[in-house]
């Protein structure tokens, strides 16, 4: 199980029996018919791909050894961009902080919410069809929506949620996305609101897998609700959890449009994560060259999460 | 047998209960306000049915804004991009599931790589050399399409799917004469139904939300799409305190995509599980 599957099998291997001229060139001939096919139905998909996404991703590696302004074009620089990043910046100190404070609260509030959703709704109930719709809807929803929803359900005087909290006896209701201090939570909470529902999809999935006896023999066992969730539940979604795990981790890395949209990285530096300084010192500030040796450290961070994923799928899989 | 209300099933009830109106009561609030006077939708404490019902809103935001230019462009984009991407993502994902070729693999393993790779890790390059080649210097709604229709997403999506079709298929049409173009158009194709209307869907809406792509290429106003275009809006709505305006944009911004996903509920959820669990 995984997101990424290795393509299947190696080319066949060919026989190591030596042909006959005639033959191998029959089979040279085929192999070259074969490749131009192949290539006919890659190409129209691969010339876009490589322009787009292939060449620009290549390019990211030398830009970030540049100076490169608004004005001009790229010079070599060396390795001065990033010698600067990890030891001169501290905005990028603050942005790998908050990265890491989002990924550290989001993942497993996302992770224990959308479990939990999803042992609610694998039975059957009256009404489960329309809940499991109703909590795939916010992923679906575009950002913009949720962010103009959001920002003023959370506006901190008049706010809904505010004067729900007010109501309950809090006194003195957060500032949400106004307040430094409160930012990251709030982004943190709409961000387990939108991703719960797809993750809990996953969760399902994995669900329905365990095959009914293990939970009666559990029940025989005198095994109680809660001891077969921790014993009977867990162990076998452990494929599963690991998924989610590595997934929500790789997604909080890369956040960036539920931040751009909420508070484009403020108040001051507050949620100012690593794709939004990206951004920033790019589009806002014309500093292409430095903003693409950030970009490379965006790159690396999620190419090891990935590996880390790839790798323990393979071990569970043998 | 009648089953009883035991402690247990009551606090699942209000456990789903909890859980439902955490995940749509704020969908709930921008419809109500969406149909109130803007001095109604903050009132202390809240009001969840509109007192006053003001559906003109829905009307005044076509005047007010550029609302229909942006769905316009919006619905073009989408339409195109989904168009591309199903023709040549499943068409290089016949080449990758059915024809043998040297290199073939690596080819796709570099495919596979782009995947983990987020685009505001190599939008800078992306956006720099598409600013000196296209139109505008980027500024037109072929920067978008170019940019969305090539992802390889589907070549992923579609080359999943076509493994699970048997190759004997394909081996006794090639018996009967059948080149690999019509195998593709004859046999993948028609089987692959259920799989091109997961991926039509899923390109369509992520194209449909897509907010960052164009917010960085388009800036004149007439190149808008709806997220950009109420983005824009919402600042405008904020200061003049138009709340009601704002929330019938986003609820015209947001339905689309709620009707399409209703009809085809399925589709989306075997896409998720296509290209998130299996191989």
């Amino acid at each position: 199980m995984s997101t990424t599957a290795l393509p299947e099998g190696a080319p066949a291997p060919a026989s190591q029996v030596p042909k006959a001229p005639s033959q191998r060139k029959r089979r040279s001939k085929l192999r070259l018919r074969n490749t131009l096919m192949g290539w006919s139905f890659i190409a129209p998909n691969f010339v876009g791909f490589a322009v787009i996404t292939l060449v620009p991703i290549i390019a990211l590696f030398y830009y970030s050894c540049t100076k490169w302004g608004a004005l001009g074009d790229a010079q070599w620089l060396g390795l001065d961009n990033f010698e600067k990043l990890f030891t001169r910046d501290p905005r990028f100190k603050t942005a790998l902080w908050n990265t890491l404070y989002y990924t550290a609260l989001h993942m497993p509030l996302t992770l224990a919410a959308s479990l939990g959703l999803a042992v609610l709704l694998n039975r059957k109930l009256r009404g489960v069809a329309f809940f499991r719709t109703a909590a795939f809807f916010p992923y679906i929803t575009s950002i913009v929506a949720i962010a103009i929803v959001w920002n003023l359900l959370l506006s901190p005087d008049y706010g809904p949620v505010n004067q729900i909290l007010r109501f309950l006896g809090v006194d003195n209701p957060p500032g949400w996305t106004v307040s430094a201090t409160w930012a990251m939570p709030a982004i943190i909470l709409v961000g387990t609101w939108r991703e719960m529902g797809y993750y809990m999809l996953l969760f399902l999935a994995g669900l329905q897998t365990i095959p009914p006896e293990l939970y009666e023999a559990a029940k025989l066992d005198g095994a109680g609700a809660v001891k077969r969730f921790w014993h009977v539940t867990m162990p076998c979604l452990r494929p599963t959890t690991f998924f989610v795990t590595v997934m929500l981790t790789i997604g909080s890395m890369k956040v960036f449009d539920l931040v751009f949209v909420m508070t484009a990285g403020g108040p001051g530096r507050s949620t100012m994560v690593i794709s939004q300084l990206i951004w920033q010192q790019a589009f806002v500030e014309g500093d292409y060259g430095y903003a693409s040796a950030i970009a490379v450290v965006l790159f690396f961070l999620c190419l090891l999460f990935t590996i880390i994923q790839f790798m323990v799928n393979r071990r569970s899989n043998k | 047998m009648k089953r009883s209300l035991t402690p247990g099933r009551v606090g699942l009830y209000a456990g789903l209960i909890l859980a439902a109106a955490f995940l749509l009561l704020p969908f709930f609030w921008m419809v109500s306000s969406s149909l109130k006077p803007d001095n109604d939708v903050f009132t202390i404490p809240v009001r969840w049915i509109p007192e006053v019902f003001r559906p003109s809103n829905y009307i005044d935001i076509w005047t007010k804004s550029d609302m229909g230019i942006w769905l316009k462009n919006t619905l073009i984009l989408s339409v195109v991009v989904t168009a591309l991407q199903l023709f040549t993502g499943s068409f290089a994902a016949y080449g990758f599931s059915r024809i043998r070729f040297p290199g073939r693999d690596a080819l796709f393993l570099a495919y596979l790589g782009t995947l983990a790779v987020p685009w505001q890790a190599y939008m800078i390059p992306q956006y720099k050399m598409m600013a000196k080649v296209m139109p505008n210097g980027g500024d037109s709604l072929l920067s978008i399409i170019v940019l969305q229709a090539f992802g390889a997403f589907g070549v992923f999506l579609m080359k999943q799917f076509y493994e699970s079709i048997p190759e004997e298929l394909s081996e006794s049409a090639r018996i009967d004469g059948l080149s690999e173009y019509g195998i593709y158009r004859r046999i993948m194709l028609p089987l692959s139904v259920p799989a091109i209307a997961s991926l039509g869907l899923l390109t369509f809406v992520n194209t449909w939300n897509d907010f960052l792509g164009p917010r960085l290429y388009l800036r004149t106003r007439p190149n808008f799409t709806i997220q950009v275009g109420l983005k824009v809006f919402q600042a405008d709505a904020t200061q003049g305190s138009q709340f009601g305006l704002l929330f019938a944009g986003s609820v015209i911004s947001v339905l689309p995509i709620a009707i399409i996903f209703m009809l085809g509920q399925r589709y989306f959820v075997e896409g998720i599980a296509t290209s998130g669990m299996k191989g």
